[in-house]
């Protein structure tokens, strides 16, 4: 048998993706759960929308652009937090230390988190995007291939951060777990969700151009205001994303030696 | 060395400092395969951060720790899918049912014919009635059984217990300590029991290593121990070094 920390086996991540499956359909409200923010979320600001696009030449012009970007957000938002979530429910249970002394690899555990992030983003989504072409007649889905550019970029950086509060979750137990619910709402400023990047004070543009997500909230705003993909857009975000992603993964194992220093994987409830 | 002859758990000089406390000192010990060592200590006595180190959930700050010729923590993976642990300190996942528990760690172990060895398991450990019940609406009793037979899932060589039998009635705990005899005897499986129950460790036990503020105060056969104390239980002999009483003055007062 291979026995290195590297050895990957696709056997125990959908062991752990089965765990978190059984979790998810053993309880409905969890599963409404998924759905009702983001549907809440969506019917505000398309109502918003509908009201300064009456009042305004500029957003008449740009229809979709606050639902186009609540939805976006979400995928961003929804994304970390199915990750960061599933990671939670082994805190909760006092389970890390069953899992750590188990063959599971770091990297086969933080691959089934990334799974339940794409199903419980799915789960929550999908009805969404439909509600709001009934409600709106916005359909995110004739992005067609720049949903898919916008959809990657945001997922690597939803997971990049959902691997950092892992990190911080096992070095410092479930005193960081409000990391885990906040953490996200910096970037909601930062990159530009709802306004251009020209808005913010110039130094501040900076800072929100070495986020990935900004790329891609420009990205949508030139495809629905100037009908226009910008290609170069999603590669600057993409190398963005392999530097943020890998920085993630290497604070994560470190955080990870450190807490097994100062034998906090026994103690994970505390 | 020969490999048949290397000792399943081999503990160096082992050392564990935190902040502001020592929690094991310097402690030293080898246990052979196919034994069951008991390891007894009162409270922050070092048993389990011992135990954590073992399994490698806790790194050393000195000394060396080898289980099954792989040190750990640093070539845990090369061993663990051969060992398993069972401990109060760590639980099941409460809203999975107990079969759905057990399926994910056979799973985590590649345990082959997982739903035949969960069968074998909750027919052993009387788990049947309840098996697709949620963990967490079952007993304490209860609870330890299930835990106990995920630490017996892979068929472990070497099994770590933190108090298995803590929360069990006297009749269930004595038919679990059965259970436990009956797998070293078939498997030869290396057995290290951390508990407060006397009676178990004198029953299960053929050696005994008693820990004191993180160091080995005594290291020998249950008999051996009553013999040096002058005592008639194992439980004697834990108040005699836990209270410091001095073993040779004892002996001949």
């Amino acid at each position: 048998m291979n026995a290195t920390g590297l050895e990957f086996s696709l056997n125990r991540v959908a062991a752990m993706v089965r765990r978190y499956w059984y979790l998810l359909i053993s309880s409905w409200p969890r599963l409404l759960d998924l759905v009702y923010w983001p549907t809440v979320q969506m019917l505000m600001w398309g109502f918003l929308q509908v009201y300064v696009s009456q009042n305004s030449g500029y957003f008449a012009n740009a229809a979709g652009v606050f639902i186009g970007a609540v939805l976006l957000w979400d995928i961003l938002f929804r994304g970390q937090l199915g990750f960061s979530i599933s990671f939670l429910e082994e805190m909760w249970a006092r389970n890390l230390g069953n899992l750590m002394m188990s063959p599971l690899r770091p990297a086969e555990f933080i691959a089934a988190l990334m799974v339940m992030s794409i199903v419980r983003l799915l789960i929550g989504m999908i009805p969404v995007t439909f509600l709001a072409i009934a409600f709106f007649g916005f359909n995110l889905w004739s992005m067609g291939l720049a949903l898919v550019a916008f959809f990657i970029n945001l997922i690597l950086t939803s997971w990049a951060i959902g691997i950092f509060v892992a990190g911080l979750l096992l070095r410092n137990g479930m005193g960081a777990e409000s990391m885990a619910w906040t953490i996200m709402f910096l970037f909601l400023p930062l990159t530009c969700v709802y306004y251009p990047v020209a808005v913010l004070p110039h130094w501040l543009q900076y800072v929100a151009w070495s986020l990935p997500p900004t790329y891609v909230f420009e990205g949508m705003r030139a495809l629905l205001i100037d009908h226009v993909f910008r290609v170069d857009l999603m590669l600057e975000a993409f190398a963005f994303n392999v530097v943020l992603f890998g920085g993630a993964v290497f604070a994560f194992l470190k955080l990870l030696d450190s807490a097994r220093t100062q034998g906090s994987l026994l103690q994970g409830a505390d | 060395m020969d490999v048949k002859s290397a000792p399943a758990i081999a503990v160096e000089n082992l050392v564990k400092r935190y902040k502001t406390a020592t929690a094991v000192d310097g402690i030293s010990f080898q246990l052979a395969s196919g034994t069951v060592t008991g390891l007894l200590g009162g409270n922050g006595a070092g048993k389990t951060t011992t135990i954590a180190m073992i399994i490698g959930l806790v790194t050393p700050t000195a000394g060396t720790v080898a289980v099954l010729g792989a040190q750990m923590p640093r070539q845990r993976y090369r061993v663990l899918h051969r060992m398993n642990f069972e401990s109060p300190y760590v639980n099941m996942p409460m809203r999975l049912t107990v079969r759905q528990n057990l399926s994910v760690f056979a799973q985590l172990y590649a345990v082959p014919d997982e739903a035949a060895r969960i069968a074998s398991l909750a027919a052993d450990l009387d788990l049947a009635e309840f098996l697709d019940r949620p963990a967490g609406k079952l007993s304490a009793g209860q609870k330890t059984r299930v835990s106990l037979a995920k630490s017996l899932l892979n068929k472990p060589d070497v099994l770590l217990l933190d108090e298995p039998t803590a929360s069990l009635d006297p009749d269930t705990a004595d038919w679990v300590r059965s259970h436990l005899e009956r797998y070293r005897a078939e498997t030869g499986a290396t057995i290290l029991l951390a508990s407060h129950n006397m009676n178990e460790v004198e029953r299960l036990c053929e050696r005994v290593i008693i820990m004191k503020r993180g160091r080995v105060e005594d290291d020998d056969t249950p008999a051996r121990l009553l013999a040096r104390y002058s005592r008639e239980t194992l439980e004697e002999v834990f108040l005699d070094v836990a209270r410091g009483r001095d073993r040779q003055s004892e002996a001949t007062r």
